[in-house]
């Protein structure tokens, strides 16, 4: 909470509403120089021609199937298979990721029954389960989405408990002075004072559950969508469409990442004074 | 409206096999209505006894008395301000000041009523949109006091509530809580280390020392209101109450 700032009586911090779209226009444009400068180097090395064409096409020649396949339906079926996938697995992870993270930091016997098995897990890669997952539930929609609900669950119950566990204890003291008990302590106060925490866990989350999702697709998918459609490619050698692939990829995961959230966390937390925005 | 009786007061902290006695053998009478301030160096108390005071901590020993009824058992509503701002970050000041009302069962929009005549009592009725990150340390304090006044506790209970503010906010904050109290009559028990702000503020000073905290000495504050920090009586009281907190012995 920025309470240390400190700022003469009667003195407003002033609004900064009116530059930051000017903020954002020029980091837009510092943000894609690196990429101006990867593409450069990149045309100059199929220039020299290190590898052969097929195995690294040129950018006009991605762009020419990103084309094809936006226009043939091909890409947006990729797409629209991966991404419902995606919200199936997160929304079911993140209500189980919250749920436990709240229960484990309001008791005790959960926290120290769901601690050591959070800490275990944590560290293993949501890869490592998909053959295992396959096995259990066969290749299909069930074994890509076990994994995304494995991949989102962990971080946000860690960070959710984590926030519950940080929340001010002056603020819960100061509502237990004004009569809010039970229920209401926890809607009231705990649960937003630990939302700052809770984003950033559905943050790391959402991100786990897109690589998970991607690498579930490639081992446990059957037709559909884009981890499926990279590792498809490669049977026909067909770089560019697996480049195409790949740049939507990162492409889609930075807009739900970063503007979704974005978006929330400016009209809560950011607002708030509870989080500095991110970028600005 | 409250009076509250503190009988042989004990709190004892034990962490890690060491035990520590913040404080042993505290009785303390507050008349209704009356400002009581308890001065003191850090360690001496003073916090706990607040804490004890709000419900916050338990005693180790001894009795408090709300009302002739048991602290427990009595429902007395208490405001409390605290130091550290203690504001809710999500909520605009104006609803900073309706959680409590809201807690009393009262209705949204009445809430919000009553919590914008309290905003006004403290100036700061254009600001009642305003995120309390958005203020200043000063306004954030103004709004923590109208949310401590605005359900009309009994009993208010002030934790070094300007100690964090800088000299001149500090003497504005001051004969604010100066109005407020003439105005309401309120029970306040205000804890600072402050030897000045207590003698302008108090009607009677309580002095506390530590190892193991207790009250060294009460000492009625008789100047007429408002009082000058410069003229010579208040001067001798407060060279007399900083002697008492220093002597040996």
């Amino acid at each position: 909470m920025a309470q240390d700032v400190y700022m003469a009586e009667e003195e407003l911090t002033p609004s900064e509403t009116k530059s930051a779209s000017k903020a954002v226009a020029s980091s837009f444009l510092s943000n894609l120089f690196p990429f101006l400068v990867l593409a450069v180097v990149w045309e100059a090395v199929v220039k020299m021609q290190i590898f052969p064409p097929v195995l690294m096409p040129s950018l006009g020649r991605v762009f020419e199937t990103f084309w094809k396949m936006l226009l043939n339906g091909t890409l947006f079926m990729h797409l629209g298979a991966s991404v419902s996938r995606l919200l199936v697995g997160f929304a079911i992870g993140s209500a189980i990721g919250i749920g436990l993270g709240l229960v484990m930091g309001q008791s005790r016997f959960a926290e120290k029954f769901f601690q050591p098995l959070l800490s275990a897990l944590m560290p293993i890669p949501s890869l490592a389960w998909i053959p295992l997952f396959v096995l259990w539930f066969g290749l299909g929609n069930t074994a890509t989405i076990a994994v995304i609900i494995f991949a989102a669950a962990l971080p946000i119950a860690f960070n959710t408990w984590t926030g519950v566990k940080t929340a001010n204890p002056v603020l819960i003291r100061a509502a237990h002075s004004m009569k809010c008990r039970g229920a209401k302590m926890f809607l009231k106060v705990i649960l937003p004072a630990s939302l700052a925490m809770i984003f950033t866990g559905l943050r790391i989350g959402l991100s786990q559950s897109w690589r998970a999702l991607v690498a579930g697709e490639m081992l446990a998918a059957t037709s559909w969508g884009l981890g499926f459609a990279i590792f498809d490619a490669r049977e026909f050698l067909a770089t560019d469409a697996m480049l195409v692939m790949v740049i939507t990829i990162g492409f889609v995961g930075f807009l739900i990442v970063s503007v979704l959230f974005g978006f929330v966390e400016k009209h809560t937390v950011v607002k708030w004074g509870m989080l500095q925005e991110v970028g600005a | 409206m409250a009076q509250i009786t503190l009988t042989k007061i004990a709190k004892r902290f034990v962490t890690d096999g060491r035990s520590v006695d913040a404080l042993k053998d505290v009785s303390l009478e507050l008349t209704d209505g009356e400002f009581i301030c308890v001065v003191g160096h850090s360690g001496c108390g003073k916090t706990t006894l607040l804490n004890i005071l709000a419900g916050f901590l338990r005693p180790t020993a001894g009795q408090i008395l709300v009302d002739g009824i048991s602290r427990e058992k009595s429902d007395v509503s208490i405001g409390v301000v605290f130091q550290e701002y203690a504001l809710f970050p999500w909520r605009t000041a104006l609803e900073n000041i309706a959680f409590g009302l809201e807690m009393d069962g009262l209705a949204k929009a009445e809430a919000r009523t009553k919590a914008r005549h309290f905003l006004e009592l403290v100036h700061l009725g254009d600001f009642a949109d305003a995120y309390p990150h958005q203020l200043s340390g000063g306004m954030r304090q103004r709004v923590a006091v109208a949310r401590a006044l605005a359900y009309e506790p009994g009993l208010l209970l002030m934790d070094e509530p300007f100690g964090a503010l800088d000299a001149q906010t500090r003497e504005r904050l001051q004969s604010m809580t100066q109005e407020i109290w003439l105005a309401t009559q309120k029970t306040i028990f205000y804890v600072t280390h402050n030897i000045s702000e207590a003698v302008f503020l108090g009607e009677r000073v309580v002095i506390m020392r530590p190892k193991p905290g207790h009250i060294h000495d009460i000492v009625k504050i008789d100047l007429p209101r408002p009082r000058d920090p410069l003229a010579d009586d208040f001067v001798h009281v407060q060279r007399q109450i900083t002697k008492a907190l220093s002597d040996q012995g």
